[in-house]
């Protein structure tokens, strides 16, 4: 239990440093980004506490916000994503998912693809919706959307693959 | 009384994410209405002080741009000294007119961003050297932005990039002004509205600050016209403008504190009471 805590404070810390430092600077067109910094909130463990899962997203949201100018928008998207988490789960791994014993962070299956879909397109979607608050917009939220969410999808495999814990 | 209870416990998860969710939203929303300075901003020690770290860093790369930049403003302002010594011609850049060295504050942009619709700069230089709200920040191509929130050491500055913004301008040896805005669109470009079709505009004329903003001095350079349109319903031109700076590769700016503001901003808020 002590060990899940700290893997996640590191986890946290890790991402949002990334986010910070890296991918922030990444832009390609002027406009397509990765937020791979949601993978604390997709690698949580399924089983943990929701309500701290609630008030850590909340935190990591408004930390981004902190460093993007953005009022509340990551928070708003990352605690929506938070909250949503366990029916993704349900849709993508089926009903009994609380008894499995999933672990995203390896091979990459059909099952593990469609969650981590799911939760990137919902954050993004909320994220860039939030950002741009115009409806005259709405055209260029989409594509970017689309575009970022294709992005951080890949970010977000490679680095799953990449901090895999080396057990074999 | 039991029963509002055992429902706040049954539905604990649901309520904290209604709470967050409600906090969350109403930052979201306080941060996009223009007149009230953000509680959430990049100007607190925290992201500034990690953002000017990274700055630090990431100079080195851009040194020969700004040394080029510096370079080409040197020769601009020994041309114009030497032009002062014949004292037949009056030197017609005064575009800091009215404004005295020591109401210029020197700084750098630690953090740039341009690739969203509200676009911010982080500035390293804040309250502690005289910095306040509302003031015009420029380098040596044009105009940056306005500062936005101030924190002891840091500021932050709308940009131009910024779809909240609106900068009073004019067309060069003209009085024909508008407004600048952006369309979110191209970080090269924006769009100068509202100006009355009486004005003879051509492609390639230089847009500049006018002199009805209290925050730039007038004459300070924007950019070139690129393309004329006239809107069909208001009869008046939709100016895209070339922008002179180039907004995603800024270093040194430089913060004006404009004299007279503060005695206009009152005579007009006396104005405003009045009627």
């Amino acid at each position: 239990m002590n060990s899940t805590l700290l893997v996640n404070i590191f986890r946290f810390v890790l991402l949002l440093a990334l986010q910070i430092l890296v991918f922030n600077n990444m832009n390609f067109g002027g406009y397509v980004s990765a937020f791979p910094y949601i993978l604390f909130i997709i690698l949580y463990p399924v089983n943990g506490n929701k309500s701290n899962l609630l008030i850590a997203s909340f935190f990591l949201g408004l930390i981004m916000d902190l460093f993007s100018n953005s009022g509340g928008v990551h928070a708003t998207a990352c605690v929506l994503l938070a909250y949503l988490r366990p029916y993704f789960f349900k849709f993508s791994f089926g009903l009994s998912y609380e008894y499995q014993t999933i672990k995203l962070n390896d091979v990459l299956t059909p099952e593990r693809f469609t969650f981590i879909l799911l939760s990137v397109a919902t954050h993004h979607i909320a994220l860039f919706l939030l950002e741009s608050f115009q409806i005259t917009f709405v055209l260029d939220v989409l594509l970017r959307t689309f575009l970022s969410t294709l992005f951080t999808i890949l970010t977000c495999i490679i680095l799953i693959y990449l901090i895999k814990p080396n057990k074999r | 009384m039991q029963q509002i209870f055992s429902f706040i416990l049954k539905n604990s998860n649901r309520l904290l994410f209604l709470l967050l969710l409600g906090i969350a939203l109403s930052l979201t929303i306080q941060s996009h209405s223009f007149h009230r300075s953000k509680v959430i901003s990049s100007a607190n020690f925290l992201s500034g002080g990690v953002y000017e770290r990274i700055n630090s860093v990431e100079e080195y790369l851009h040194l020969k741009e700004q040394n080029d930049e510096l370079a080409q403003e040197n020769a601009n302002l020994k041309s114009l000294l030497f032009k002062t010594k014949d004292s037949a011609e009056i030197p017609n850049l005064d575009s800091l007119k009215g404004v005295l060295p020591k109401d210029i504050v020197v700084c750098k942009v630690i953090h740039n961003s341009y690739n969203v619709y509200e676009n911010f700069l982080t500035l390293n230089a804040g309250a502690k050297s005289g910095v306040t709200p509302d003031m015009g920040v420029i380098n040596s191509l044009g105009v940056v932005g306005i500062t936005d929130n101030v924190s002891a050491n840091y500021s932050t500055v709308i940009s131009i990039l910024n779809t909240k913004s609106q900068i009073n301008a004019k067309i060069k040896n003209s009085d024909h002004f508008g407004s600048l805005i952006w369309n979110g669109k191209s970080t090269g470009f924006v769009q100068l509205v509202d100006v009355p079709r009486l004005a003879t505009v051509k492609k390639g004329d230089t847009i500049v600050t006018g002199g009805q903003s209290v925050i730039f001095p007038e004459n300070i350079g924007i950019g070139t016209i690129d393309k004329l349109e006239t809107d069909s319903e208001t009869h008046y031109y939709t100016i895209t403008v070339k922008l002179f700076n180039d907004m995603t590769n800024l270093g040194h700016v430089y913060i004006i504190k404009s004299g007279n503001s503060e005695e206009i901003r009152n005579l007009e808020n006396q104005h405003k009471k009045d009627e």
